[in-house]
């Protein structure tokens, strides 16, 4: 009976407890810088797309809602032709993030991508390219790559050596 | 004459009404109060503080499909809930708001109020046979279980008040209190009928018959639309039957300083039991169902004996020097 009384006490005392409610659409609470949300595509410091088309984001997505189409400029550099994500069946696990080479996928502190109509939820190319360059700002993958492009040979890239000269015996 | 008559069918109205306002509104009240004490909001969204989730509701409910199970039996399946809601509405008839203002002053008043809300027990228990579901059937049984054993205590705790006041009368039971307050010296005899009495509207912690973590909704499962809003107002005017039948056996009824109408100190020490009721709820589990009845029968019923023993020992002895 005691603890009956001690109970409904305890309970009538949280009349004056502070709320643990967040009014959410007038009020935000902080996400994490790490909190994955809506994935975007970076840019790299010079503007150029990040992205190089290798698939491995297609090919780690448990959901199959990542699809792209590589191709290659007339500098070498490679791009997705069309890079297409499908937000409805996007779990947000971030495994593209964790399998792209070149940091172009990032997932961002953003969920508010709620649509009245299911195909809005299909995410193009432009919507998805960012001007900036996300999580790792200067890196740039062509300027790291040993790969040459037009206006870079082999062996010009950062902390690289020029390449050896195989036919030659000399040191 | 005739002023009389529209007086009378004025007040009936007014009752009728005020009741019918308010039992929704305990919805809201309710949901604000539990989030309250849950450190929540609650509904806060439509209309100032959220009451218009009242008329959100009731149109909700209005439009929801209104389905019949094909197995059930229609016709008892179709008034049962039309039951719970006319018998508490009755007992109203017999609750004194303020001097004066009350549908009909029987001298058997309390006799009526006890007789009215056992015919509540029809509803659960019609409502739970002509599902023909299991559960609703379940929930019926032990809906008939826990309120025929609560309601024995439940007139013999309130006898203390009636053997003090010497009458049945609701009316001449607030007068006689108007020295003391008849929770003074029946103390146990309101905490007993108190507690049957929140067993009576099967509330919680005694919502046996709804259980819905045992047997889905009980004898409502099968219900919707407005037949379940029916089943739903029906316990808010039982929480308000309760607590203005508390208010006039134990704490004096309309009586209360003149600096306030007595309609008002009605209304006031009303409202405090109802937030009781809620609070209740907020606080304490659900006992199990062997625990309900070991409770009743072993715990309160004798103990209401001794209560209703000592009290008429008391006052035969006083009328006696």
């Amino acid at each position: 009976m005691l603890s009956i009384i001690r109970t409904m006490w305890i309970t009538f005392m949280h009349m004056f407890h502070k709320r643990e409610t967040v009014q959410y659409p007038e009020q935000k609470n902080k996400l994490s810088t790490r909190w994955r949300g809506r994935i975007v595509l970076t840019r790299d410091p010079d503007m150029g797309e990040r992205c190089v088309g290798c698939y491995l984001c297609a090919a780690a997505c448990p959901v199959d809602c990542i699809s792209l189409q590589a191709a290659e400029d007339e500098h070498g550099r490679r791009y997705p032709e069309f890079f297409r994500i499908n937000f409805s069946r996007c779990i947000f696990c971030g495994y593209c993030e964790e399998a792209c080479p070149t940091y172009a996928i990032q997932l961002i502190p953003d969920f508010e991508m709620g649509e009245y109509n299911r195909q809005n939820l299909v995410y193009e190319k432009h919507e998805l390219l960012i001007n900036g360059q996300g999580k790792y700002p200067g890196y740039n993958y062509y300027n790291i790559a040993g790969l040459a492009i037009k206006g870079k040979g082999k062996g010009e890239a950062e902390n690289e050596e020029p390449p050896v000269d195989v036919k030659s015996l000399l040191p | 004459m005739d002023s009389e008559v529209t007086d009378r069918l004025l007040i009936i109205a007014g009752v009728l009404a005020g009741l019918l306002i308010v039992a929704p509104g305990l919805i809201w009240l309710e949901r604000r109060l539990l989030a309250l004490w849950q450190d929540r909001y609650g509904p806060n969204r439509a209309g100032p503080f959220g009451v218009l989730i009242v008329l959100a509701d009731t149109i909700k409910l209005f439009f929801k499909e209104d389905w019949i199970p094909p197995f059930a039996d229609k016709f008892v399946f179709v008034i049962a809930p039309g039951i719970v809601a006319a018998t508490v509405l009755l007992s109203f008839v017999v609750i004194p708001f303020a001097p004066g203002v009350m549908v009909s002053d029987l001298n058997i008043g309390i006799l009526f109020f006890l007789a009215m809300s056992s015919l509540g027990a029809y509803s659960i228990i019609l409502g739970g046979w002509a599902s023909n579901n299991k559960y609703a059937l379940l929930g019926a049984m032990r809906g008939a279980a826990q309120m025929i054993s609560y309601e024995v205590f439940m007139g013999l705790s309130l006898m203390g008040v009636v053997i003090m006041a010497g009458s049945l009368s609701l009316n001449t039971i607030v007068e006689a209190q108007r020295s003391m307050w008849f929770v003074v010296p029946q103390f146990v005899g309101f905490v007993i009928f108190f507690i049957a009495g929140i067993a009576e509207t099967h509330r919680l912690p005694f919502d046996i018959p709804e259980a819905e973590s045992e047997i889905i909704a009980g004898f409502h499962s099968e219900y919707s639309g407005m037949k379940f809003g029916l089943f739903f107002v029906g316990e808010y005017l039982g929480i308000i039957l309760i607590s203005s039948v508390v208010v006039c056996l134990y704490f004096g009824g309309w009586l209360g300083p003149a600096f306030l109408p007595p309609l008002v100190w009605f209304i006031i020490k009303t409202f405090g039991f109802i937030c009781l009721f809620i609070l209740l709820r907020a606080s304490l589990p659900r006992p199990r169902y062997d625990q309900l009845m070991e409770y009743g029968w072993k715990i309160l019923l004798p103990l209401t004996l001794v209560n209703l023993l000592v009290t008429a020992a008391i006052v035969l002895s006083m009328k006696g020097t």
